[in-house]
């Protein structure tokens, strides 16, 4: 079969989402947030959403997102997203609000916000990027970088002795009584990326239930901070990030008695 | 029997050449070009055509999304 034969519009059954804009993404190579992008604005454009959802956007490599998600946008201060998001939620309880953050923004300076919001139980769905760095600045020790991984301020890797344990901030917010689903993924692998899109649609489903916080976290790589080619990176996430930040459900709603 | 034949398509010019599709096709059909794109990266190419099967691995890993599937099935 000529391959002219195959390349006809009606045999099409892949394309990137209409809902991203033209704009070619800012990220590196490789680079997870491009993925995790896409599997929002199918999950968007699947529940037909696209028009009722309002995206904040954080201070870090994903500070422009506006550009690329054709959906309305708001970015916020460096870790204030899940504030902005409480707000926007309030005031427009009809819209579909996520906010979507780094470990650094979501985990380091917003923690305050991160936890409140989540105490709250406001009714919006947090998307968590973990690349255990701070890639946007030049790889910076995070909150969440592993003991004995190497970044640029901690360059023999991270002393638990000195610089304290990386913190597991998505088991301590699904403690909380006000969240409702908490998940951990990744989009390294055809595999990952079908699941966490099955979990963002979960995330934004239940924002239809008026239960509180819906959090999605998405374990992903930063090769150019770990200073890698994409496709160790992505080897090295599985061999370091996931012993550590195993992926798999980690509070999922009681089933409610019939 | 019906056979599936695919093909992809990849956007030449917003390839990073990041080199992810390449282990997440199960029938090692794309590798990176010799040629590079007008932002300098090696883009990736189906080096073996007729193995693909239109499974869509490589295009929902992409990270950023340049990967067009194609699938049909032939009458063998
Ligand atoms: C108030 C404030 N403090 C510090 C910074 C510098 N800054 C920009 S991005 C960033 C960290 C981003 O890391 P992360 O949230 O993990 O996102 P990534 O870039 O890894 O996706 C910092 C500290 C800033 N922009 N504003
Ligand atoms: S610095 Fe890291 S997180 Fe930022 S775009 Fe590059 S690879 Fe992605
Ligand atoms: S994953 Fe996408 S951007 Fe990377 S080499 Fe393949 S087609 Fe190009
Ligand atoms: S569609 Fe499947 S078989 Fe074809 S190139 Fe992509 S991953 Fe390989």
């Amino acid at each position: 079969m000529d391959i002219k034969d195959i390349i006809k519009p009606e045999n099409i059954v892949y394309q990137k989402t209409k809902l991203f804009t033209e704009k070619p993404l800012s990220y590196c190579p490789g680079c997870g947030h491009g993925t995790a992008h896409r599997m929002l604005l199918e999950v968007l454009e699947e529940m037909n959403i696209q028009d009722k959802t309002v995206g904040i956007a954080p201070v870090g490599c994903s500070v422009l997102a506006y550009e690329f998600l054709d959906i309305d946008m708001q970015q916020a201060a460096h870790g204030r997203a899940p504030a902005v998001a409480t707000a926007v939620k309030r005031l427009m309880p009809d819209k579909f609000v996520f906010t979507y953050q780094g470990d650094g923004d979501l985990a380091a300076i917003g923690t305050a916000e991160t936890i409140h919001a989540c105490n709250r139980g406001e009714n919006f769905t947090m998307i968590f990027i973990n690349n255990g760095i701070y890639g946007m600045t030049g790889g910076q020790m995070a909150p969440t970088t592993l003991p004995g991984m190497r970044a640029s301020t901690c360059p023999f890797g991270r002393d638990t002795e000195i610089m304290g344990n990386p913190l597991k901030i998505t088991e301590l917010l699904a403690q909380l009584p006000g969240v409702y689903y908490v998940t951990r993924q990744a989009v390294h692998t055809p595999n990952a990326v079908r699941k966490t899109k099955k979990a963002l649609r979960i995330a934004f489903e239940n924002q239809k239930l008026k239960k509180g916080i819906s959090f999605v976290e998405i374990v992903s790589n930063c090769n150019s901070g770990w200073k890698m080619t994409p496709n160790q990176s992505n080897k090295w996430m599985e061999d370091n990030m996931f012993p550590f930040y195993p992926l798999g459900d980690i509070k999922v709603p009681q089933l409610e008695k019939v | 029997m019906a056979k599936v034949k695919g093909a992809i398509v990849v956007d030449i010019e917003k390839c990073k050449g990041c080199s992810v599709c390449i282990p997440a096709c199960p029938q090692e059909v794309i590798l990176l070009a010799k040629e590079v794109n007008g932002k300098g990266y090696q883009y990736a190419y189906m080096e073996k055509p007729d193995a693909c099967t239109g499974c869509v691995n490589c295009a929902i890993v992409c990270p950023d999304g340049v990967i067009t599937v194609y699938r049909t099935k032939v009458e063998a």
